[in-house]
């Protein structure tokens, strides 16, 4: 298929759902030839099905294997899957709930960086120098205090600093390769599936929704036009930055 | 009046640079001084410096057991507890192609799961003590990244909104505690000393880092232990969940 990013190879974690589904889709429809990893199955997706653990090393390093291998080269990767690890406060959250959610959400996006840049600087005749985007999936949650519960607010806290050093690692590298921290709002995905079952779909959605400025919760494919723009070279002088999507959630007040 | 009387402060970190230096002004200022530290040699000698406003109890911030009895013991000596400060952390120099995955862990362990669980055992007893106020020191690299210090920056990251939330929480179900975040620049303590004496291009270490500071020069553990003490009185009662910058314009 043609398009913007024709011949480009991009990963997509948690790409079976959400967010990550969106993205794989829109990335897909220019042209990327695009690898949905996750654990959940995927292959009616937008691209070709990897089972993959973003919080296993030994899952990464089989992964940037199988795509080196099959693909040739590694252009992009949106480090998008996460979870909420549920309801935990400041005050009942385990330790164990605290580094189940700290290994997906944080770990795994360190990761997921990682073998990133290990891919990105493979370089081939159609590559000849190390290049590529990085697209790590925050959250309001690392942005304010009362976007989640307290585990998750921490990892994406992480994931927001974590972007910038990579950014600047980069940079300082010479390696043409970017990273950016996007931060969604209420976004309609199977995150919210216990708020869907509690209130049902539509009564959840406008519940969320009316917390948003904008009126409305995001669709996934709001979110995956945000994942684009980063992934191609239109965002070219982007890197370390924090891309706030959340229908004006954190701008401020409004009138009451 | 003393600015801290009779508030009891559980330290982490107690023993040593910003954490040393406030146990000395909370003990100058009224208040008693939990000295929570890995390090018993130092802590104790610090302790028994301060006399009987202060005690050394051991402490591996990383272990919840250990963040109990270090909660219990201050309230058994000192009948209370209206004051924390998370000041317990390691400052490691690493790059996102270099960390390795353990490595990632024990800094976010220490520096993040440890702060979680100072915040989450000292709640109760803070609430029991009519309110209180938490102080966690995250750091610059909390606010803009470092390409050389990767897992420093998430841990420190994910204490800055560790700390609105754990705010919000408090504040939600009015337990009249507060919780807020400093954000130090680089301060002349143990935790960077092993860098001042390295060589930097043509400067010391040490020069390298004060040419940071638009005030150019480190900052004194005093400096910030001095904004610690206004949040952990009652000088600072309407603020929380915010973050405090103390580091020579480096941010600026």
């Amino acid at each position: 298929m043609s398009g913007e990013l024709s011949g480009q190879v991009a990963i997509v974690t948690g790409g079976a759902s959400g967010i990550g589904a969106a993205s794989a889709a829109l990335l897909a429809g220019q042209g990327a030839r695009v690898i949905v990893a996750d654990l959940q199955d995927a292959r009616d997706g937008a691209g070709r099905f990897v089972s993959h653990d973003v919080a296993s090393e030994e899952s990464w390093k089989s992964l940037l294997a199988d795509v080196l291998e099959s693909e040739g080269r590694l252009d992009i990767v949106v480090n998008n899957a996460g979870i909420s690890g549920g309801v935990g406060n400041a005050e009942t959250t385990t330790v164990e709930n605290w580094q189940h959610v700290q290994a997906i959400n944080s770990e795994g996006v360190f990761l997921g960086c990682k073998y990133a840049i290990q891919g990105m600087k493979q370089t081939g005749p159609d590559k000849p120098a190390s290049k590529g985007s990085i697209v790590n999936i925050s959250s309001i949650a690392g942005l304010i205090g009362s976007a989640g519960p307290t585990a998750y607010t921490a990892s994406k806290g992480a994931v927001r600093l974590l972007s910038k050093s990579v950014a600047l690692y980069c940079a300082e590298q010479k390696y043409n390769i970017r990273c950016n921290s996007v931060h969604p709002g209420g976004v309609d995905t199977p995150i919210f599936n216990p708020l869907w079952q509690a209130m049902g779909h539509e009564q959840g959605k406008a519940f969320l929704g009316s917390r948003h400025p904008i009126g409305r919760m995001a669709e996934p494919v709001d979110l995956g036009e945000v994942v684009l723009w980063l992934a191609s070279d239109r965002s070219n002088f982007v890197t370390g930055a924090e891309i706030v999507a959340d229908g004006g959630l954190t701008s401020g007040l409004m009138k009451r | 009046m003393p600015r801290l009387e009779n508030k009891v402060v559980l330290l982490s970190g107690g023993a040593s640079g910003i954490g040393a230096e406030t146990a000395r002004l909370v003990v100058r200022e009224g208040g008693k001084a939990v000295l929570a530290d890995r390090d018993e040699a130092k802590g104790r000698a610090l302790a028994a410096e301060l006399g009987d406003a202060a005690l050394f109890v051991a402490l591996d911030v990383t272990q919840e057991a250990g963040w109990q009895s270090a909660v219990a013991a201050s309230v058994e000596r000192f009948g209370g507890l209206h004051g924390l400060l998370n000041a317990a952390g390691v400052g490691v120099r690493n790059s996102i192609e270099d960390c390795t995955l353990a490595e990632y862990r024990r800094v976010n362990d220490i520096n993040s799961l440890g702060t979680f669980l100072g915040c989450k055992t000292a709640i109760p007893a803070l609430k029991q003590s009519g309110g209180g106020s938490i102080v966690n020191i995250s750091s610059v690299l909390g606010l803009r990244g470092a390409s050389y210090a990767m897992a420093y920056c998430a841990s420190k990251g994910a204490v800055r909104t560790l700390t609105k939330n754990v705010a919000l929480h408090c504040a939600q179900m009015k337990y009249n505690i507060r919780c807020n975040s400093v954000h130090p620049g680089y301060i002349d303590t143990p935790m960077i000393a092993p860098r001042l004496g390295q060589t930097v291009g043509n400067r010391s270490g040490r020069q390298d880092l004060e040419e940071l500071h638009p005030l150019g020069r480190l900052g004194r553990p005093e400096e910030v232990a001095n904004m610690i003490l206004f949040l952990l009185s009652d000088e600072s009662t309407f603020s929380t969940g915010s973050e405090f910058v103390c580091d020579g314009g480096l941010t600026a």
